[in-house]
Order: structure tokens, then sequence, then C-alpha cells
């Protein structure tokens, strides 16, 4: 009596694996695709596009570190994320112990519209933005752009912060308090050590956007010596570049670092992005 | 204790918030407020013999009277479509791996993983792919489907959906890793009881899954209406520049051109205007969303 229910739910499950791993293997293809492709010589990425090199050719690194100056545009990226990523930890969790464990005037009006921050579009404040740095002489510097990429990171820095230092239990800080502990010291002695697994969110998730941003960083730092990584590669495509497997090395070596992030960090990377918005 | 010391110790904890705040309102303020403020009145100015004047809204009738500024809003409300095959795709996706079926774990990693790829790294490698010489052709005619053999990227019709595709390739794994990690929260009793209540698949799918993600849906298609209204310039950027013949101009590309390329800030700054009002209705949504979540739960 039970066999066609037995066999539905083998059908179903079926169908299920089978729909799961069509979409996996979907979303691999392109990054499979610039894998291989980055080992191939250019005959053989024009002779078979998607099947497996025959040799692993290694001459395209060279071409790929070598052309569009690779190190340089490394390094431009990696200073801006490491300095915004930085410098918007610091600033966001004194804010952040601000908003969650002292009392003051405005503070609801004041958290709502940082909040409110998060999602406004960076490229309406470009304009502006561009007169203004000008004027202050920070177009094509490093410490404007960071300027520029710590404000925008600010809102969700704090937010997410805001809600992790809420949930430190009042006992122990108040303990410190009767101890005679300023508020300094408890936000740095005891706020910040406990708080370790949510500033690992935080600089994951700041670090990858920071290094993937394309718009902030093509109109503040134009200078060829200051260009980022983003930038460059954003540029191989409109010089109508011909060597396809140097390219994709180019393109191999700029993700790496994100994917190895990633696979060690991946709890930190969801709990991050989906933090605030599941609960 | 003397009640001067006292005084001033009263006076220290009244002022002690807003030193903690102080370098955070000071950054925002460069950051957001001020520019926010700027842009409204650049975008009421124009040049007029080196010094800026004040033109009311004739910066706006420009704009409205512009084929291409009216063509970018088109075809950022056309891309509003791929806004439901999103949900609809991730809500499936989640609703089967929170089936545990084997190795779950695995396609969640995977399938997340566009998500966090650079768009400029990613529009990269699919121009490659759908170029007329590309991947995709190449194997269209390996297989036999010689009269689907297109130029994807280059027909005016086909740019603007493919655009798509990619778009889509690359958000929807955020709406996956969301409404997975919703429904690991919902207690497992829900489930069971309905099990034990003799509920089959579609029903258990409809009358529980369903309506605990409601929120997260919400949330998740409010994201992405703000995603697709305003942050895909990477995409459009890198594998059609706007091209052919503006089929895939967007907003954002044009508040780019026009202020950075043809030097007509103030016309950016009305688009930016518009753009942001536009936004703003979905920020302030999407900021209720989020009150009603989580923030009034603790907030003093």
């Amino acid at each position: 009596m039970k066999t066609p229910d037995r066999i539905l739910g083998l059908i179903g499950s079926f169908l299920r694996q089978a729909l799961v791993i069509g979409a996996t293997l979907l979303s691999l293809f392109p990054v499979y695709f610039m894998i291989v492709s980055a080992f191939k010589t250019r005959f053989e990425y024009i002779e078979d596009k998607w099947g497996l090199p025959q040799s692993l050719y290694w001459a395209n690194f060279n071409t790929a570190l070598a052309g569009e100056k690779f190190f340089i545009r490394f390094a431009n990226s990696s200073i801006l994320t490491v300095g915004s990523v930085f410098v918007s930890l610091i600033i966001a969790c004194l804010a952040a112990y601000a908003f969650a464990r002292m009392e003051f005037y405005g503070k609801r009006t004041l958290f709502n519209i940082i909040l409110s921050l998060m999602v406004v579009p960076p490229v309406v404040m470009i304009v502006p933005l561009f007169v203004a740095m000008v004027r202050w002489k920070l177009v094509n510097t490093y410490h404007g752009t960071i300027l520029i990429y710590t404000g925008l990171l600010l809102p969700f820095s704090i937010y997410l912060m805001t809600n992790f230092f809420r949930a430190i239990p009042r006992e122990i800080i108040e303990a410190a308090r009767i101890d005679g502990c300023s508020s300094l010291r408890v936000f740095w002695n005891i706020m910040m050590p406990l708080s370790a697994p949510a500033i690992i969110t935080l600089i994951v998730v700041n670090a990858l956007w920071v290094w993937n941003e394309l718009l902030i960083a093509l109109v503040f730092m134009q200078k060829d010596e200051l260009k980022t990584l983003m930038v460059g590669i954003a540029a191989l495509r409109s010089r109508n570049y011909v060597d396809i497997p140097a390219t994709m090395a180019g393109l191999l070596i700029a993700t790496i670092p994100i994917v190895i992030v990633y696979l060690f960090g991946q709890r930190y990377f969801i709990r991050g992005l989906t933090g605030g918005a599941v609960k | 204790m003397s009640s001067s010391a006292a005084r001033r110790y009263k006076l220290l904890r009244l002022l002690e918030p807003y030193l903690f705040l102080a370098p955070a309102l000071i950054v925002i303020g460069l950051i957001f407020a001020f520019p926010i403020v700027r842009l409204v009145t650049l975008s009421f100015q124009r040049p007029f013999q080196g010094q800026l004047l004040f033109v009311g809204l004739t910066n706006y009738q420009t704009i409205f009277k512009d084929e291409v500024f009216l063509r970018a809003v088109r075809n950022n409300l056309t891309l509003l479509i791929s806004v439901p095959i999103m949900v609809f795709i991730a809500l499936i996706l989640a609703i089967f791996l929170f089936d545990r079926i084997r190795g779950w774990q695995f396609y969640r990693t995977t399938l997340f993983l566009p998500y966090l790829l650079p768009i400029t790294v990613v529009g990269l490698i699919f121009s490659y792919i759908f170029q007329l010489s590309g991947v995709l052709n190449d194997f269209l005619k390996v297989i036999g489907l010689e009269r689907f053999i297109l130029d994807w990227l280059g027909s005016t019709k086909l740019a603007l959906p493919t655009l798509m595709f990619v778009i889509v390739w690359k958000e929807v794994g955020f709406g996956i890793v969301l409404f997975l990690a919703r429904l690991m929260s919902v207690e497992e009793e829900l489930f069971d009881a309905a099990k034990i209540d003799g509920a089959n698949w579609w029903r258990l799918q409809w009358h529980i899954t369903i309506p605990q993600l409601a929120t997260t849906i919400e949330f998740f298609t409010i994201v992405s209406i703000i995603t697709i209204l305003s942050w895909v310039f990477g995409y459009v950027y890198v594998m059609t520049g706007g091209g052919p013949g503006n089929s895939t101009m967007v907003t954002e590309l044009f508040i780019y051109l026009s202020g950075f390329r043809y030097n007509q800030m103030n016309i950016a700054s009305a688009v930016s205007v518009i753009l942001l009002l536009v936004t703003g209705i979905f920020i302030f949504l999407e900021l209720r969303l989020r009150e009603r979540s989580v923030t009034l739960e603790e907030m003093p």
C-alpha cells in the first residue's frame, strides 16, 4: 500500500538532486572556464574553449603579471582595502558602543538615519563628492579614497556592531564599572575582546566589498599608477584585448585571495551578510 | 566628594556618548550628508561664464527630454523583471537544500560563490562566454543548434536580456543563503508537527515554509529592487559599456558618463536626485522591515 508513495518520494528526491546539481554546475562553470583557460596557449584556447588544457601553460601568468602593471594595481587595491577596513572598524565600534550601551538624546533618530544610509547607492553622491574632493585636493590620493570607502562602510558596520554589543550582558559592564573602569576601558578591555567573532565578520565582509568595488576607484583613482586591480581588469575589455588566456590568468590571480578568504571564513561571511535580515 | 566634582562627572556622562559618536558622525557628514545637500543645489544650477547660476528646474526639463536618459530609465525598469525570477529560483533552491539532500553544505558553498566574486571579473568572463566566437556559440555548434548561434552581447535586442542573466547568476546566491539561514532558525517542532499531522511535501511548503519565510522574502525583494535600480553599474560598464546603441544604458552609467566624460555635472546631479528619490522609497520600506524584525527588540 505504501509502495506508490515511496516511488513518488524517490522520483521527487531524484528531481530535487538533479535540479540542485544543475544549478551548481551553472554557478561553477564560469569559474571552471576561467581556470582552464588560464592554463591554455592561445592556439589551444581557440581550438577547444571549454576542455581541460593538454598541459599547464604557466607563461600566461608571466604575461598577466608583467602586463597592465599588475603588481602596482594589486598593491593599490590592498592599501585601500586594509586602510578603509581598519579605519572604519575603529570608528564604527566606538559609535556602536554608544548606541548599544549609553543613553543620550536623539539616539533612536540617529540610529535610524544611519540604518537608512546603509543602502543609499554611492553613485548618487559621486558628483558632489568629486567636486568637493577636488577642492580639498583629495582626488588621486590614498587617504582621500580611504575616507570615502570608510564613510560608505560605516552604516553597515555600526549596525552590525551595535546589534552584537547589545547581546553582551549588561552585568559584565556594570561589574567593570563598579571596579572603577572608565567607559573607554570598558570598551577597549571588555567589549572589543568579547566581540572577536563579530569583528572578524565585519573585516571579512568589508574587505571583500572594497576589494571588489569599481565605481569609486574609477572616479577617484584616475592616475595610472594609482589605479586598482578592478579598474585595471575593467580596462582589459574595452581595449579589445586579444590574449584571452593571459587575461584569464590575471583574473584568476585577482580572484584567488577572495576565494581563499571565503573558504576559510565561510561562516563569518554568511553570518555577516545575512545578519539582521534573519532572526 | 565635593558637589562640583559630582557635577563634572555628570556632565562627562552626558557628553561621553557624543564623544564616542563624533568620528562616525564627522565621516558620515562628509561622505553622505554634505554631498547629498550639495547634490540638490548642483541640480538647480548651471555653469555660465565660469560661474554657477541658479536655473530652477531647467536641468530636470532637459533630462526628461533626453532620449538616452529615458532609455536608461526604461532599461532599469525592464531589468526589474529579474527580481521575481531571483526570488523564485532562490526560494526553490533554498527549500531543496533545507530538505537536507545529500551534500547540501557543499551545494550551499558553491551556490553562494558567485555572489562573492568581483562583478568586474564575472563580467569579463561572461563577455568571453557570450562573444560571437565565444564558448556558448561554440557549444551550440557542437550540439547542432546552429540557428541559436547569436551575437548575445552585440545585438540591440539580446544585450539587455543577456546582461539580466548575468545579474541573476551572480545575485541569486545571496537569496539562497538568506532563505536557508532563516529556515534553519525556525523551530524543528513546527515542521515535525505538520509531518505528524500527515501533511505532504507541498502542503508543508505552503503552510509552514512560505509563511515562515514571508519577512525574509520581502526583505530580499526590496534589496534586489534597490540593487537593480542602483547597483548594476559594474555589469554594464564591463560587459557592454551601455551599447550597442544605448540598448543597455542604465541610470548609473548615464550619471557616470554625463558627469565624468561629458563634463555635465549639473545634468548628472539632476539624474542623481531622481535616482535617490526613487531608491529612497525602497530604502524607507527596507528600514521599516528591519525595524520590525530586529531593532525594536532591545531598543530601550
